[in-house]
């Protein structure tokens, strides 16, 4: 195994020439919110740091994270952070298969021991003692929690790692449970999304592995860089929020000229990510610029929080669709009518009794 | 004037006063007792927030559910966002108002003007007089004790419906104000975690928006009590709100 190379080494021996290697330096600057003056740093950190070893295991997924992730913008990216990682076991990418891809990991795992990175795409579940997940024969957990127990930090990759995603929503028959509710005793960066941006999560890497620290993190144990502000505040629909200018159906004149998509559901207001200023596929487009509402996937458990195509959540338990507007207008009318019939009766004892008090 | 006591008056006891001469019965003259109850910073608040109340509940209702879109250039209106920057500012009198009035109440106001911020749950003489109002409610007992300040039942829906909910409102709302500010504002450092408690941004939304139709009742309710109790109870209600000054019909022991 290469791991004692640098980043430089394998890029250089990828062909890649230093003059790209200086522009992915200074391109990955810009993506991390860091001055120019932090290039050289990066550089250097390339050019000297044996790569990290970085263990990517699956739970219950559907494999969007990795799909997203090998789609990071730029060709560089792609190619430069899948070698300088040095992504020693991750079933869905590496080429090796069965008795020899586990081998890989427990080589790892003793080798690197208390060094290396864990990724986890995907969440183990707990019911039945895990067994709605085998790996390698194995119930997921029990492979999550040996691999942890060695790991220097782990990265919980898209929502299910993160929140639990849609295995976890209601009624959570598995019982899936998010990665830092089973690894209590190290640090989990989550970097929740369905998937998360590919940009996201290779700077997330980067940044780790240039500063030899984690990211700041949140409150919600999410990169700052990254999760601190909603779609909505950089969203470039925001002037016709403010303005009062809604899509009011998906093919009325509003959609058409891009007026704001909150009246339709639009979870921007309410969810922390960076599509609107990332956005996807090499910068290309995000769901509000293609003429969609956010779902709002990176936010703790979306599945549950009602429609995509309403603010309001429904209120469960009345059988028919309502939410709090609804059944705050319908409690308000018997509660008028209630006062009503409270007064009228009111008027009548006291009409009985009129006189009854010496006045 | 030789009856100090509130109740009725005869021709006689009319004489020697500015209503001399007139018929005591046609006028329904009676003598009352007055009490100042609410002090006049309780008064000013409670104006104070009723107005913040209705511009809170109409502009949240408004950014749960926009009016129609406007046609023309983005630029050449501000409608959402002026209908933000109010319920903004009518927070800002709601909060500062109910920071001042738990400050009057504390340390300045008479005891009436602490009711509103707990309940007496040990004190068995609670429980009879909330019984004793709801009987009244339900037209089962013709007449409550007279109380000074509130009604054992008025001061139960007071305390849950308005003070608690009222903290919740502050307490959800700043939380939300600081998804614009940031997480590392003030707002959001004080405030801010109760949204992954509440279930995120969204969960918070909800709730804030369910913690205004609990007040829109409570002040239907209100409304309607006050009014209610002004006309038939043993005491005055409204006034006392404008003018501080409580007045009993009568001086009969409960």
């Amino acid at each position: 195994m290469a791991v004692l190379e640098t980043f430089y080494d394998v890029m250089r021996r990828q062909g890649i020439t230093r003059r790209s290697f200086v522009k992915y330096c200074s391109l990955t600057a810009a993506a991390l919110g860091l001055g120019p003056e932090f290039v050289p740093q990066i550089a250097h950190a390339m050019e000297t740091k044996p790569r990290t070893p970085v263990l990517w295991l699956h739970g219950l997924e559907c494999t969007c994270c990795s799909e997203s992730f090998i789609r990071s913008a730029h060709p560089l990216v792609k190619d430069v952070i899948l070698s300088m990682i040095s992504l020693d076991y991750d079933d869905t990418l590496m080429a090796s298969a069965g008795h020899q891809a586990e081998a890989i990991l427990d080589e790892v795992m003793e080798k690197y021991h208390g060094n290396y990175i864990l990724a986890v795409e995907g969440n183990p579940p707990l019911n039945e003692d895990g067994m709605y997940c085998i790996i390698g024969g194995k119930p997921f957990v029990e492979q999550l929690k040996r691999v942890a127990s060695g790991a220097k930090a782990i990265i919980s990759w898209g929502s299910c790692a993160s929140y639990g995603c849609v295995q976890a929503a209601r009624p959570n028959p598995t019982q899936a449970t998010p990665v830092h509710k089973v690894i209590l005793d190290k640090p989990v960066i989550k970097v929740p999304g369905c998937p998360p941006i590919a940009e996201v999560m290779t700077g997330v890497i980067t940044y780790m592995q240039t500063f030899d620290r984690l990211p700041e993190l949140d409150r919600q144990g999410r990169p700052k860089m990254f999760y601190s502000q909603r779609i909505h505040d950089k969203c470039y629909r925001r002037p016709h929020f403010d303005a009062g200018q809604y899509v009011e159906s998906f093919d009325d004149e509003g959609a058409r000229k891009g007026y704001c998509l909150y009246k339709v559901g639009c979870k921007g207001p309410t969810t922390y990510n960076a599509c609107s200023t990332i956005r996807w596929n090499d910068g290309v487009s995000f769901p509000i610029q293609s003429g969609h509402g956010c779902i709002g996937c990176s936010e703790d458990g979306f599945w549950d929080k009602g429609s995509w195509y309403a603010r309001l959540q429904d209120v469960s338990g009345f059988g028919i669709e309502a939410n709090a507007d609804k059944v705050g207008m319908v409690a308000a009318g018997a509660v008028g009518a209630g006062l009503a019939a409270h007064a009228a009766l009111t008027a009548l004892s006291r009409a009985r009794h009129k006189g009854d008090d010496a006045q | 004037m030789s009856t100090p006591q509130s109740g009725p008056l005869s021709d006689n006891d009319l004489k020697g006063t500015n209503l001399d001469g007139q018929a005591a019965h046609t006028l329904r003259a009676r003598r009352v007792t007055q009490i100042y109850v609410y002090e006049a910073p309780v008064r000013l608040w409670h104006w104070l927030t009723a107005a913040s109340i209705v511009v809170l509940a109409i502009t949240g209702y408004l950014i749960g559910s926009p009016p129609a879109t406007l046609s023309g250039e983005a630029s050449s209106h501000f409608q959402m966002g002026w209908i933000r920057a109010l319920h903004f500012m009518a927070a800002w009198v709601f909060t500062i108002g109910f920071g001042g009035r738990v400050i009057w109440g504390l340390f300045f106001g008479n005891a009436w003007s602490r009711e509103l911020f707990w309940i007496p749950f040990w004190k068995i003489e609670y429980w009879k007089d909330l019984l004793g109002e709801v009987l009244v409610y339900a037209f089962i007992r013709k007449h409550a004790k007279t109380t000074i300040g509130h009604n054992a039942l008025a001061r139960t829906a007071l305390f849950f419906c308005f003070t608690l909910t009222g903290l919740f409102m502050i307490v959800s709302g700043f939380a939300l104000y600081s998804d614009g500010t940031g997480m590392d504002s003030w707002e959001g450092r004080l405030f801010g975690w109760v949204m992954p408690w509440l279930g995120g941004s969204l969960g918070t939304h909800y709730l804030h928006h369910w913690g205004m139709w609990v007040i829109i009742l409570f002040v239907m309710i209100h409304i309607y009590t006050v009014t209610r109790e002004d006309i038939t109870s043993r005491q005055s209600l409204i006034s006392a709100m404008t003018n501080g000054y409580r007045i009993f019909r009568d001086d009969r022991p409960d």
